[in-house]
């Protein structure tokens, strides 16, 4: 349908697509009768042709380009979940008395949409922090105490998210 | 060990069941709803292994999706006036009914 | 060594469940909406995280690892959607959270109240 404007990279990323969903129905399934095999490829072949429907097939639905950096963001996120996550548990035991719950914006200085979504996506995966809006380049944050609120705008995550960018 | 996993995400389950109830307002519910789905897909897993049949993960796998959805499908409506919360007043009780 | 296996799987079983139970009564003892979202994402990344590692030392192939895995990665993909849904779905609706005040409100925040 929009072949002409994109033909230059449009094969190989449904070509990716395809092997994904492959190795997703044998993993999922792990027979090879004949009969599986087949309904299997008829899946594919189905959802394949939505995709490109739907026009999603495109650089943004498999990021591999980002793969660079994304060990070391992991490994640093996941430390900041299990610290986030021993801070909410503590808040919990201690009762109401010592959250203060914040509603702020804090800026963010992210270029593509991708990274805008890492970055929401990271606030809103630790506990503690919830991302609630979007608008351009700012961001509507509640937080549980005001300390995570401080922790945010001092910007390690957000430089974290745009060192993944190369 | 893993029966005593089993009988704490029942327990989680009832303690969202009772914000379920509890309310007050209509987001409340969801995400109780919400947590009683993740806990289901938990519970799902670790009855497989309890009982020895690791084929309850596929079940599992597709309770994550639909616990997604479910949550999406109800958003969906989240223009209709049913959805829409009194402003804030510090001891309000109006918007516990659905 | 399988001794070894068996007592880390039993730790983060029990680590976990204890995560899930206090995201529980996190979510009975919080005031207001907002708040509980916090509890409910400690039982859903930690919590979960740890309870479905101690299934994966457990596993008996490697076919029953991969699905464990699987599940883990769409706990933790698909949870934030959800709860950023929800939270975007009441703030929208004018719910408004316990100690926001209206100077942090009106000036900055460009949302659609």
């Amino acid at each position: 349908m929009t072949q002409e404007k994109k033909s230059s990279f449009f094969p190989s990323h449904r070509l990716i697509l395809l092997l994904t969903l492959a190795l997703f129905w044998w993993i999922n399934s792990n027979y090879s009768n004949p009969l599986l095999l087949s309904l299997g490829a008829a899946s594919i072949m189905l959802v394949l042709y939505i995709a490109q429907k739907m026009d999603v097939i495109d650089h943004e639905s498999h990021p591999i380009s980002l793969s660079v950096n994304m060990a070391t963001y992991l490994l640093w996120l996941s430390k900041e979940v299990v610290l986030s996550n021993i801070s909410v548990v503590k808040h919990i035991w201690l009762g109401n008395s010592s959250i203060s719950p914040t509603l702020a914006t804090i800026d963010t200085r992210q270029c593509t949409d991708i990274n805008k979504v890492i970055y929401a996506n990271s606030i809103t995966l630790t506990p503690g922090t919830v991302a609630i809006d979007l608008i351009d380049d700012q961001l509507t944050v509640h937080a549980l105490h005001k300390d995570d609120i401080d922790t945010l705008k001092t910007g390690d995550m957000d430089r974290r998210v745009r060192e993944l960018e190369n | 060990m893993l029966a005593a996993a089993t009988i704490a995400i029942l327990v989680v389950m009832l303690l969202a069941i009772i914000r379920c109830i509890v309310g007050p307002t209509l987001y409340d519910r969801i995400l109780a709803f919400n947590m009683f789905g993740t806990k289901s897909i938990l519970l799902i897993s670790v009855l497989g292994f309890l009982m020895g049949r690791p084929e309850f993960l596929d079940i599992a796998l597709v309770y994550a999706l639909i616990n997604f959805i479910s949550v999406i499908g109800v958003l969906r409506y989240s223009d209709s006036a049913e959805f829409k919360v009194a402003p804030y007043k510090p001891h309000s009780t109006k918007e516990g009914e659905e | 060594m399988n001794l070894v296996i068996e007592i880390i799987s039993g730790l983060s079983l029990l680590i976990g469940c204890f995560l899930c139970l206090s995201g529980g009564v996190g979510m009975l003892r919080f005031p207001d909406f907002y708040t509980r979202m916090h509890a409910v994402s400690v039982t859903d990344t930690l919590g979960a995280c740890l309870v479905l590692f101690g299934l994966m030392l457990q596993s008996p192939n490697g076919l029953v690892l991969i699905k464990l895995i699987l599940i883990l990665l769409c706990t933790l993909f698909i949870n934030p959607s959800a709860s950023h849904a929800l939270a975007k779905a009441a703030l929208r609706n004018g719910l408004l959270p316990l100690e926001g005040k209206p100077d942090n409100q009106g000036g900055n925040k460009p949302s659609k109240l």
